[in-house]
């Protein structure tokens, strides 16, 4: 069967199969709508927090980088899972024993005030947007390659399948939908990792695979790519070349962030017990470690079939998909010797990102670009997120895997635009309308507003997937580092240190805030130029900086602390009770 | 609440604080020791094809994750019975 015809039926099956579980599963209460009357299972909660945490970013985007920087790419692949281990033994099932909906509502009893709730609120409407616009973005790629509609057709597509189980569902219907995404995810990214792992070295097991020699040689493969990475003017594939305190910077705020983001949090209320927290934490790592530890396998599978295929390669000869993802703009090739030929090598092939001359082709038949030449030797314009999306087609894997990938991009970007457009409706219509603004308002109220408000924000997330602001990959620091410095030592110092009181809290939010606001601001807007090691402080560049910005939150507030007065009494025995599970309850909807 | 009890509460705690220190412990030796910090030494050892502290950076530190998270759910498990303040 056609390409084209598989991934059609494989995309509308999985579209169908979301839709059916959100109809049997829609949300009747608020508590069902925010936490899914704590009645999942520790795995699907597992298995939903894996889809839930797994974006667009990670599916397509994540193998791409690391098959580009090498070594470096590590920064993410520990980062990212590491933050599992804190979460599950100093945030969730502490969380989980305090009993309420969202991440705000904890700031603002933890700490007896309004005004910490508040800005609790902003931080996480502030990254739950940043997030969410990618993710939209994300589809309106998948759907215009794969699917051949116009980018911003696809965008509304997805809008359309995101409301009706977001919108329906709620916390309850998004869980079980997300279990179904998970399944289609880790199948869309296994099978190929597996056929391309036995083409490339014989060995299934991608983990292992890319630790052995390549197919009929005995050259190890990731020796093979050093080689190959220092013949074409790349830095060796298994060394980095950032430095250690920035790489140290980096791990630690993504961690720390990914511990901090407010729609993983609220995956931990979702569970009947405390020890079903910790359990269903650990399950989720599990889940997600089979595709985070596949991943660097397929950056280097991927990395060499690309530059084999491609370097010193005639054009004409090259196979179909070079071709369809020139047509997307993912690839582009400027003939600048006008041998015919493609050289690929470091360095940048012309100035900035692709820009076609309309309809016009070269010498070859290759799309013509209105770009400047650079000086280098380098013809190739390779966008990172093709390593996954093409990689099938590069190993010439049959059609059915390719409408997979389809079907997996697709799940991972859904799955996590849905989990975010919940904690943003939650906290508008939970934290900022029942608790503040309209307190009297019934439960039925607060849950048609929890549905306009999830309606508004998916309709303002396509309008960012539709005119992408060109900040986006920009502002994806912001997400981390801005969790990194407000929440994580909040809800830490407020488990953990009972002296912990008001001021210090919210001294020590502000300055984590302000600071990490700023210098990211001032490297990625004001000061672009001067983004570089030496102007950095410490050497810590703004992906990294949320490190710095907790380390400042936690002396602030502890030092405030201890020059003001200690927290009420009512408040200190609330902290003792978190400490310890018994007496976990479900929540009463309201208050 | 008696002081016997609060006794037993701060008791459970310690145990939990302790157990909490020696799997950050482990968690942040691998991760950002074996994986960051003493790179360069543990690259010249290879397994396979493999430099080792690549292999920690790229594989070995996300196993120890998922191995640590299921001991504390483990030792937990068993330290809130122990203390009497599991669940029903």
């Amino acid at each position: 069967m056609d390409t084209q015809v598989l991934v059609y039926i494989i995309v509308g099956a999985t579209f169908a199969l979301y839709i059916g579980i959100a109809i049997w599963s829609r949300a009747g209460s608020t508590s069902e709508y925010y936490v899914a009357s704590k009645g999942v299972h520790p795995i699907a909660n597992g298995m939903a927090t894996g889809a839930d945490w797994m974006s667009a970013a990670s599916f397509i985007s994540m193998a791409g980088i690391i098959s580009f920087v090498g070594r470096d790419g590590s920064v993410y692949l520990m980062g990212w899972t590491g933050g599992y281990v804190l979460l599950a033994m100093c945030l969730a099932p502490y969380l989980r024993k305090f009993g309420k909906f969202t991440v705000p509502e904890f700031v603002g009893e933890r700490y007896y005030s309004q005004a910490a709730r508040m800005v609790a609120v902003v931080c996480v409407i502030f990254i739950s947007f940043t997030y969410v616009a990618g993710q939209m973005r994300g589809v309106g790629i998948v759907f215009s390659r794969y699917l051949e509609v116009d980018i911003n057709l696809g965008v509304m597509i997805g809008m359309g399948i995101v409301f009706i189980y977001a919108v329906l569902g709620g916390m309850k219907g998004i869980t079980y939908t997300q279990v179904a995404q998970y399944c289609v995810m880790i199948l869309a990214y296994m099978i190929p990792a597996i056929f391309i792992s036995i083409l490339v070295t014989g060995n299934p097991i991608p983990q292992i695979g890319f630790g052995d020699t390549v197919q009929g040689t005995d050259t190890y493969l990731l020796d093979k790519l050093n080689q190959i990475s220092i013949d074409l003017g790349f830095a060796e594939y298994t060394s980095g070349s950032k430095s250690t305190i920035d790489t140290f910077a980096i791990t630690l705020a993504l961690m720390v962030g990914t511990a901090g983001l407010p729609h993983v949090i609220v995956r931990f209320f979702t569970v009947p017990k405390v020890s079903d927290a910790r359990l269903s934490a650990g399950w989720a790592l599990l889940f997600i470690a089979i595709l985070y530890t596949t991943a660097p396998a397929v950056a280097s599978f991927a990395r060499l079939n690309l530059v084999q295929t491609v370097n010193n390669a005639e054009y004409q000869q090259l196979p179909g998909w070079f071709q369809n993802w020139e047509n997307a703009g993912l690839l582009a090739w400027q003939d600048k010797n006008g041998d015919g030929k493609i050289q690929y090598s470091a360095g940048a092939a012309f100035a900035g990102k692709p820009d076609f001359a309309s309809d016009q082709r070269g010498a070859s038949g290759e799309r013509m670009l209105t770009n400047a030449p650079t000086e280098g030797a380098n013809e190739l314009y390779v966008d990172r997120d093709i390593m996954v999306l093409a990689n099938p087609e590069i190993a010439q894997l049959p059609g059915w895997v390719v409408a997979l990938i389809a079907a997996g991009g697709l799940a991972a970007a859904l799955s996590t635009a849905a989990g975010l457009l919940l904690v943003i409706s939650t906290s508008i219509s939970h934290d900022l309308l029942k608790s503040n603004l309209m307190p009297n308002i019934s439960e039925k109220q607060e849950l048609l507003a929890a549905r306009i408000a999830a309606a508004a924000a998916i309709a303002v997330a396509g309008y960012f997937g539709i005119n992408p602001p060109g900040f986006v990959a920009q502002v994806v620091a912001f997400a981390f580092g801005l969790a990194a410095a407000s929440f994580f030592p909040a809800i830490i110092m407020g488990i953990f240190y009972k002296r912990m009181n008001k001021e210090g809290a919210i001294a020590g939010m502000l300055t984590g805030l302000i600071f990490t606001f700023s210098y990211i601001v001032y490297f990625k807007f004001v000061n672009p130029a001067a983004n570089t090691p030496e102007h950095w402080w410490f050497g810590i560049s703004p992906e990294g900086i949320g490190t710095l910005g907790m380390v400042f939150n936690f002396v602030v507030s502890t030092v405030v602390a201890k020059m003001t007065a200690e927290p009420p009494a009512h408040i200190q025995d609330l902290v003792e009770d978190i400490r310890v599970p018994r007496g976990a309850v479900a929540p009463v909807a309201g208050h | 609440m008696s002081s016997e009890k609060a006794s037993a509460k701060a008791a459970y705690w310690r145990a939990n604080l302790k157990l909490l220190f020696t799997l950050l412990t482990i968690w942040f030796v691998v991760s950002y020791g074996c994986g960051i910090l003493f790179v360069d030494a543990l690259d010249t050892i290879k397994i396979g094809g493999f430099p080792l502290g690549f292999w920690f950076a790229q594989q070995g530190s996300i196993y120890t994750f998922v191995v640590l998270i299921f001991v504390y759910v483990w030792r937990m498990n068993k330290l809130d019975r122990k203390h009497d303040v599991h669940e029903e």
